[in-house]
């Protein structure tokens, strides 16, 4: 079918009470009109602030698209056809023109719509797509949009992200050659692998907004503070809020770790890579583990820096869990603390594992957990042995006898 | 997957992280099967036809299916949401035991009204707390070296005296019938409607001192409920005591050896519990024992029957539990043959 720009753009002008007082003599000229959905090649910068009024004619030719007239097609040679569409930018400029115009109703349509145009022409019209104005999922939005596009082919959780508030329209917003190509770019320079971006911006879609020279800023820091660029690759990775921290709030962490735990700058920078989170969340939770081991516990400063350079998680472990872990080991099993410090990887164990293995080999006899006595069971043994390699080498038990004993606790 | 499984649920965790863990674990197998195809959708696409130079080109659109993205898991998110997990009769986070929880269907019949529940209390002498538990702020202290074990078992068998005359009030039978007489004999007598705490049966199974075990039968309780008993046990004795464990051991048919231990809270041995217990839960439902309002009372026949089922069950397993205490005097009662009757055959 042939469609006529001019007229178009007159549908657009109309607000839709007046489209809907139209005169049978309009309805009658557009009603073969069709409206189809158009693949777009080059598709348009989705951008959901549009006017009112673009939404409203949309409404009316789909109105119109309801009743398509069939037997108007026969004269293509392929079976297209062609779309009611307009381009973004001709139409605004032929609607303010028609504004500026006194638009008389009765010399409604000067064009008819019959007028014919060439093929060429017709096919480089484009269909702004139909997509509602809000919707709260990302899902009518994906196929238009190449930002989300790419980003879903980038293995991005979008599903995840819009359950955030604001994130969802966030990212439909962004541009993807302008926005998220130069910083995808940065970051792959950076030495982050491709299959970890994916899960790095699900965590963190904010890097996404944040500034190019704040980023390289950043990484610029920490390489002057010598982490090596494969550290700081790493460690982007384990924490996708990294970057998006000031340089002074990074530097004030790493001199408070410093400082505190009286470690080396060799030590502190292998914890920090270890754990970036330390690096992100505020330090007060820090501090209080700080002092509840050193109070509460009892352990003393060098046992302190072993074990966190051991077990960094314990810094920013739960108080009430790490509490209730150390009061099991240290009171009812009697482990010393020279012991505990030795390995600390009991304090990250669970707390039920710890408490079960235990009074099994204490029913058998065999709770033994001095490094001088006979049968000697080491603590890491106790909880990071799998069940059934623990029942048969440290307990020396089957697992069903296992299974009854956990049934009687 | 619909039905009821047991669980047994450690100690110090509350219930409801069993139940949200065992949901989570229940929808991780859910969600890992592979998703439906993706829908496709109808793309034009341009192909420019090369050799033509002429200016009339031919513009050949050709149609081609396309996936949509919108289908994809990752932007559609997990198929599964929500799993319905419902629990039976809570046990609160110091007590451990046989935890029943229902999964979809199952949760019509989980609340199961008129059955008996087992538990196994430590109790320790020596000490009042104010939580009745052993972790609990120290009040008294006293001592206990004249406690033995006859007293204590004298001391339980008015307990459970006291108790059996409860039963026989709530469960509205007039004793001079030839009927009821027969009921009370066999076991068979049960309170019907809302009725406090009732202890079928009571009996000391473990006494070195200070430490000492119970094995209870009751209806209708709570576990702080047990735990004040062994205070009150402790203050009959002129001592005091605490509670170091509850554990229950029975839920109606669902007992200890069908529990499910926490390595196996996985989604193929749920599946495989509860295709076990599939005619049991079928059973449950067809006799109507689940309604929960306490107003609605069933006939007395199929209540009868029910225990009749628990109790033929459960007869063998105490009588190989049952050692010394059975034949132990039972002393001043009005009817030592109901009284007998009712220890040897808990119910």
């Amino acid at each position: 079918m042939h469609v006529c720009q001019r007229c178009v753009s007159l549908l657009l002008s109309r607000p839709l009470s007046a489209a809907g007082q139209q005169s049978t003599r309009a309805l009658h000229q557009r009603s073969h009109l069709i409206l189809l959905q158009h693949s777009t090649r080059q598709p348009p910068v989705h951008r959901l602030s549009q006017g009112h009024s673009r939404e409203t004619w949309r409404h009316f030719t789909d109105h119109q698209a309801a009743s398509p007239d069939v037997s108007n097609k026969t004269d293509l040679t392929q079976k297209e056809v062609v779309p009611l569409n307009s381009d973004v930018h001709q139409i605004s400029s032929q609607v303010t023109l028609s504004d500026s115009q006194s638009i008389d109703l009765d010399v409604a349509v000067r064009a008819s719509p019959l007028q014919e145009v060439s093929e060429e022409e017709a096919v480089q019209i484009q269909v702004p797509s139909a997509l509602p104005p809000e919707s709260s999922t990302l899902r009518p939005y994906v196929d238009k949009s190449e930002t989300l596009s790419k980003l879903v082919q980038l293995g991005v959780n979008l599903w995840e992200l819009e359950q955030r508030p604001n994130v969802g329209s966030m990212l439909v917003r962004l541009d993807f050659h302008a926005d998220v190509a130069p910083r995808l770019l940065f970051l792959k320079d950076l030495g982050v692998e491709e299959s970890k971006l994916g899960r790095l911006l699900t965590k963190n879609p904010f890097i996404l907004t944040e500034s190019l020279d704040n980023l390289e800023a950043r990484v610029s820091y920490l390489k002057s503070k010598k982490f090596s660029k494969q550290s700081v690759a790493v460690m982007v990775t384990k924490a996708p809020y990294l970057l998006n921290f000031s340089v002074e709030r990074l530097d004030n962490r790493l001199g408070f770790f410093q400082k505190q735990l009286g470690l080396s700058a060799e030590k502190t920078r292998d914890v920090v890579t270890r754990l970036p989170k330390l690096l992100c969340g505020s330090l007060e939770p820090i501090k209080e583990n700080l002092k509840v081991c050193e109070l509460e516990f009892g352990f003393r400063g060098n046992e302190m820096q072993h074990i966190v350079t051991t077990v960094p998680k314990v810094l920013i472990a739960n108080k009430r869990k790490l509490t209730q872990i150390f009061d099991f080991i240290h009171n009812t099993m009697d482990v010393p603390h020279s012991l505990i410090a030795k390995f600390p990887q009991v304090l990250n164990a669970k707390f039920l594992r710890i408490r079960e293995r235990h009074l099994f080999l204490e029913y058998l006899g065999r709770a033994q957990y001095q490094p001088s006595q006979p049968n000697y069971i080491s603590l890491d043994r106790l909880v990071f042995l799998p069940d059934d390699v623990f029942c048969s080498e440290v307990a020396l038990a089957t697992l069903e006898d296992f299974e009854r004993f956990q049934k009687t606790l | 997957m619909d039905g009821l499984f047991a669980v047994y649920k450690p100690q110090g965790v509350h219930w409801k992280h069993v139940r949200d863990s065992i949901e989570s674990n229940l929808l991780k197998a859910l969600n890992s099967c592979p998703p439906p195809a993706p829908q496709l959708a109808v793309q034009f696409q341009l192909l420019s036809s090369g050799e033509n130079s002429s200016s009339s080109k031919d513009l050949a659109l050709s149609p081609t299916m396309v996936p949509t993205l919108a289908d994809h898991p990752l932007v559609t998110g997990p198929q599964f949401h929500k799993v319905h997990v419902g629990v039976g009769h809570r046990l609160d986070a110091f007590s451990s035991g046989v935890l029943v929880l229902g999964v979809g269907k199952g949760n019509g019949v989980v609340k199961v009204c008129y059955i008996l529940y087992d538990y196994t209390l430590e109790g320790e002498f020596g000490k009042a707390t104010d939580n009745f538990t052993d972790t609990g702020r120290v009040i008294e202290k006293t001592t206990y070296n004249h406690v033995t074990q006859d007293k204590l078992e004298r001391v339980l068998a008015m307990i459970q005296g006291a108790n059996q005359k409860a039963l026989i009030t709530y469960s509205q039978v007039d004793l001079r019938t030839q009927e009821a007489y027969e009921l009370a004999v066999r076991g068979l007598l049960y309170p019907l409607g809302k009725s406090p705490p009732i202890l079928m049966g009571l009996r000391c199974i473990h006494f070195n001192p200070p430490h000492f075990s119970l094995e209870v039968q009751c209806v209708n309780e709570t576990q702080k409920y047990l735990r004040k008993l062994i205070h009150e046990v402790g203050l009959e004795l002129r001592t005091c005591a605490v509670c170091s464990g509850v554990r229950r051991t029975r839920d109606g048919p669902f007992k200890v050896e069908n529990a499910l231990t926490r390595q196996y809270w996985t989604a193929d041995s749920i599946i495989q519990a509860i295709a076990h217990f599939h005619k049991t839960t079928r059973r449950i439902r067809k006799s109507g024992m689940y309604r929960q309002t306490a107003g609605q009372m069933n006939s007395r026949a199929e209540v009868q029957e029910q225990i009749r089922s628990q109790t033929g069950q459960s007869e063998q397993i105490n009588r190989d539990e049952f050692s010394s205490s059975a034949s132990d005097t039972v002393v001043d009662r009005e009817t030592p043959v109901t009284m007998s009757e009712g220890r040897t055959k808990p119910c």
